[in-house]
Parts: structure tokens; C-alpha cells; sequence
């Protein structure tokens, strides 16, 4: 690798975005105006903001399922806002982690299989992928009986740290976290802050989302205030 | 085995090319103005109502509708080709060794009155296996792979319920290794819990075998959990198409946002 570490894995410059809603009256939402930010790798930055303020619309930008008005996302060296689908497919098979606060999977399909799913894309052999995702569940404190079963019946905990696993399954460059340690008792809340500690060792550049100011001091090396990238009333950049 | 490993398609190139695809029936439209390319290893889905036109689109691709205008270039194994100026006897050649086709209905993609291992050999015979032993064998391996027991590998189809009968359909078409599949309304019909598991099937197919498809259904959530990419169809025109969770989560057109909000949530 001739990586620089100066060189960030994420930046967002001049970004902004709108909701039109067609179905009522055509009313224009500007939501962000002029977001900038980098992650560099190695870094945990940490986006904090009043509630309602565009911490999870910017992240959605980012990984891609909200479209910007203007402005530009590279990580690595692809501009997300440019994009075709297909290279934003590829930018999320190895390059692009996202934990979501919502698991949305297959029915039916056993917990091993949906947190071993990243690396099986990858083509990772089966062994090698249940054997990474049993080492997760069993971190993340989710009990082996429940491994072959979907997690569409466990507990909000309980999904939530089968996404934890899921997310952390392949060692991505770039990881995007909206809030990973809500809703988790102490003993998890340190598991995925130490899967946190390491994916940050290893090189990885991190956006997160925390709620809990504990977990936030913890592993955020600084922070951006998504506050500062809302729309004044008029649409101008505040 | 060979069948099982067919020529990568160069990544760089689409291995369809769809070009102002238009059908009109009479002075009606069924599609118009459809433009696309398909990726080697993408699940493009199709969704929108009933009469959008989704289902005339499919089969203008499968070659089962001819289009007014338009073109449909595939990438042969010679290179790429407009399968609507091949030759007909080609062009059947092409849809049993490289495309599949898999109806809503398992019973317009089934021979009723045949096996289940009938229903999966016949197509390995039509691209020209011959050796009785080695097309059983792939039958029973394939009847494995979407979950029907071996033992049943003499049953007709007519004694399967709906959801094996569509697995069976799968096996059918998958057999032959081809690289494109079509699939109207997949999961259409079928028990919710009989859905989810033909959906994990697919999705494991898919990946495993490098497949690209594309699938027709009304069904946003099966288009989430299975599609890359997504086109959204209304009166026979493409008003969106885009990343599946991006068009799903921050729809563009007024349609689609009006589809999207429609979805009863449970």
C-alpha cells in the first residue's frame, strides 16, 4: 500500500439536498446545504446535531440511497453523487460498511448465514465466512442455539447486534455507523466499542452516529456538526 | 459439468443492451422508449401496476412478444449481437443454452404430465446430453439444490404443492447453467413463508452462480431483498430507474413516491 495517510478515505464537499414531495403540492424540503467533511484512515468522526438535523440524511447520502442536489461524496476514489448503480454496488461489496439501526434480511435465513453474507459476496469460502460470523455472534454475546435461526424473531437487542456482526464481517475500508451502541447493555456496548477500537487500528476511516456521550468520548477522534450544514429559512447555507 | 461454468462475459461491457424498446398494440402503447443496460452478475427488478407494461417488457426481451422498434443486443459467446435481427431457429438456440425463463404460473413453465427428473433432463437433452446416467444425476443434484428430496425425483409435478412446483420450474430452467434469467412474478401466488424461501434460493443462485436476471414483480419488498437496481414502469414508459434502496428511500418521480407511500407496512 502507498496510501498517504493524509489522504482522506471520505470527503464530502459542497453537498446538498432537497425532498420534493410530488404528492403534496410539489413542496421543496432543502434539507442540507454546503456539508463538507473528511474521514481520514485510521479516524473515527463523530456526527452530532439536534435531532432532526441531517445526521442520518448526510450518512444516506454517503452510502448512496439518497440522492444529493449539488455537491460531491468521494470515498476512495469514486464520487458516490456521480456514480452509476453498478459502481455504487461494487463500492458496497468491499469498500463501503454500513450499520443501519434497522436489520433488513431474508426471512427464514439462519443468523450464521446473514452476518457471513458480506464475506460469501466477496467470495470468501463458506468455512472461512460461518467461521468469522460465529466468531462475531459469539463476541457480540448473541447464544449459539439461536445461530440457525432467523433473526427476524429475535429482540430489538438482539438484531441489533446481528447487524453489528454483519456490518463488522468484512474488514471494509470505510464504515458508516448510525447509532451502534443504542439499546445495547453495558457488556455489548464494550463489544462493539472494542470492534470499533480495532477496525480503527487496522486503517479503517469511520463516520458514526452516537446517541450515548460515553460511547462517543470513547472512540471519536472529532466531531462535525450537522447543524451548521441546515438551510436558513431562505435556502442559503447557514 | 461444463455447462455449469459458461464463458465470463468481460466485465467492462453490459451483457444486455436494451435500446428504445417499443411495443404498441394497435394505436395502444405496451412499452415505449425502454432503455437499459444489464451488468453480468445484476438483478435489475421491474416493478409498477398491473397494465404498466412490465410484463409486455419481459417479453419483448425473452423474445416471446416481437417489438416494434428497438434493439436488445446480447453478449453472445461470439460477441455482442441484436437478438431481434437473429435468425429465429439462432435465436431459439440462444434462449435454451443462455436465457431461462421462469412464468408466475410453474404450470406454463412445467410439462404436467412429465417427471420431476423428466422436467429437469429434458433441457439438459435439448442443449445435447445424451448419456442417461449423467442426466439423471444432474436431476437429482439439481432437485437437491432448490430442496426437493431425491425420492420424489419420479413424481409428477401435478403432486407438488405450489411452492415446489416453482422450485421445480427454477431447477428446470437453471440446469442448463445459462446466464440471464427472466422471471415474471416470481414469488407471485405463493404463501408468504413459501416466498421467503424461494427468495433465499434465488438470491444464493444468483450469487453463486453469477447470474443476472430480471424480474418482473409489484412486490417492493421482494424487489428490495433481491434486485441491485431497479426500473419503475408506468403506462409503458420507464419514470425512474436506479440503486434499489435509493429509488425505494428517496423516490424522485411522483409516481414512484406515490407507489412507495402506497406500501402497507406491517
Amino acid at each position: 500500500m502507498t496510501t498517504h495517510m493524509t489522504q482522506p478515505m471520505i470527503r464530502v464537499s459542497h453537498l446538498s439536498k432537497n425532498f420534493t414531495l410530488h404528492n403534496q403540492g410539489g413542496t421543496v424540503l432543502p434539507v442540507m446545504r454546503g456539508a463538507d467533511l473528511t474521514v481520514n484512515p485510521g479516524e473515527c468522526v463523530g456526527l452530532i446535531g439536534a435531532s432532526g438535523a441531517g445526521k442520518s440524511t448526510l450518512m444516506r447520502m454517503i452510502w448512496g440511497n439518497y440522492l444529493a442536489a449539488s455537491g460531491s461524496i468521494m470515498v476512495g476514489d469514486l464520487d458516490v453523487v456521480q456514480a452509476e448503480p453498478r459502481q455504487i454496488i461494487a463500492l458496497r461489496r468491499a469498500t463501503l460498511g454500513y450499520v443501519s439501526q434497522f436489520l433488513r434480511v431474508v426471512p427464514r435465513v439462519p443468523t450464521l448465514d446473514v452476518v457471513a453474507e458480506p464475506l460469501l459476496v466477496l467470495g470468501t469460502p463458506v468455512i472461512e465466512a460461518r467461521a468469522r460470523a460465529a466468531d462475531l455472534l459469539a463476541r457480540l454475546n448473541i447464544p449459539e442455539r439461536l445461530w440457525s435461526l432467523s433473526p427476524t424473531t429475535f429482540s430489538g437487542g438482539e438484531q441489533q447486534r446481528v447487524n453489528i456482526a454483519r456490518g463488522f464481517a468484512h474488514p471494509y475500508p470505510a464504515l458508516l455507523l448510525d447509532e451502534p451502541t443504542a439499546s445495547l447493555d453495558a457488556a455489548n456496548r464494550a463489544v462493539v466499542l472494542s470492534l470499533i477500537h480495532e477496525a480503527k487500528a487496522r486503517g479503517a476511516a469511520i463516520l458514526g452516529i452516537f446517541h450515548d456521550e460515553g460511547a462517543r468520548a470513547q472512540v471519536c477522534d472529532r466531531f462535525v456538526d450537522v447543524g451548521s450544514f441546515t438551510p436558513k429559512a431562505d435556502g442559503a447555507a447557514a | 459439468m461444463t455447462l455449469m461454468h459458461p464463458l465470463p462475459v468481460a466485465a467492462d461491457s453490459p451483457l444486455l443492451a436494451v435500446r428504445d424498446l417499443t411495443k404498441r398494440y394497435g394505436s395502444r402503447i405496451g412499452c415505449a422508449d425502454v432503455s437499459f443496460d444489464l451488468w453480468p452478475g445484476e438483478v435489475l427488478g421491474i416493478v409498477g401496476e398491473s397494465g404498466s407494461g412490465k410484463s409486455t417488457l419481459l417479453s419483448c426481451l425473452a423474445g416471446h412478444l416481437r417489438p416494434d422498434e428497438g434493439e436488445v443486443i446480447f453478449a453472445t459467446a461470439q460477441g455482442p449481437r441484436d437478438v431481434l435481427q437473429m435468425a429465429e431457429a439462432e435465436r431459439r438456440r440462444l434462449a435454451r443454452s443462455d436465457w431461462a425463463f421462469v412464468h408466475q404460473n410453474p404450470r406454463d413453465g412445467l410439462r404436467m404430465g412429465v417427471t420431476a427428473g423428466g422436467n429437469v433432463g429434458e433441457r439438459l437433452m435439448a442443449v445435447g446430453a445424451r448419456h442417461y446416467g449423467d442426466i439423471r444425476a444432474r436431476a437429482t443434484d439439481w432437485l437437491g439444490r432448490v430442496e426437493i428430496a431425491a425420492e420424489r425425483i419420479d413424481d409428477r409435478p401435478s403432486a407438488f404443492s405450489g411452492g415446489m412446483q416453482q422450485r421445480l420450474q427454477i431447477a428446470r430452467n437453471l440446469v442448463t447453467g445459462p446466464r440471464l434469467v427472466f422471471m415474471d412474478e416470481p414469488t407471485g401466488g405463493l404463501d408468504v413463508s413459501v416466498q421467503a424461501r424461494l427468495l433465499d434460493l434465488l438470491r444464493g443462485l444468483v450469487r453463486e452462480m453469477g447470474l443476472s436476471a430480471i424480474i418482473v414483480t409489484h412486490d417492493l419488498a421482494v424487489v428490495r431483498l433481491l434486485a441491485d437496481r431497479l426500473m419503475v414502469m408506468k403506462s409503458g414508459r420507464v419514470v425512474e430507474q436506479g440503486l434499489t434502496d435509493q429509488v425505494l428511500d428517496d423516490p424522485q418521480h411522483a409516481y414512484t413516491q406515490l407507489l412507495v407511500s402506497s406500501v402497507l407496512q406491517v
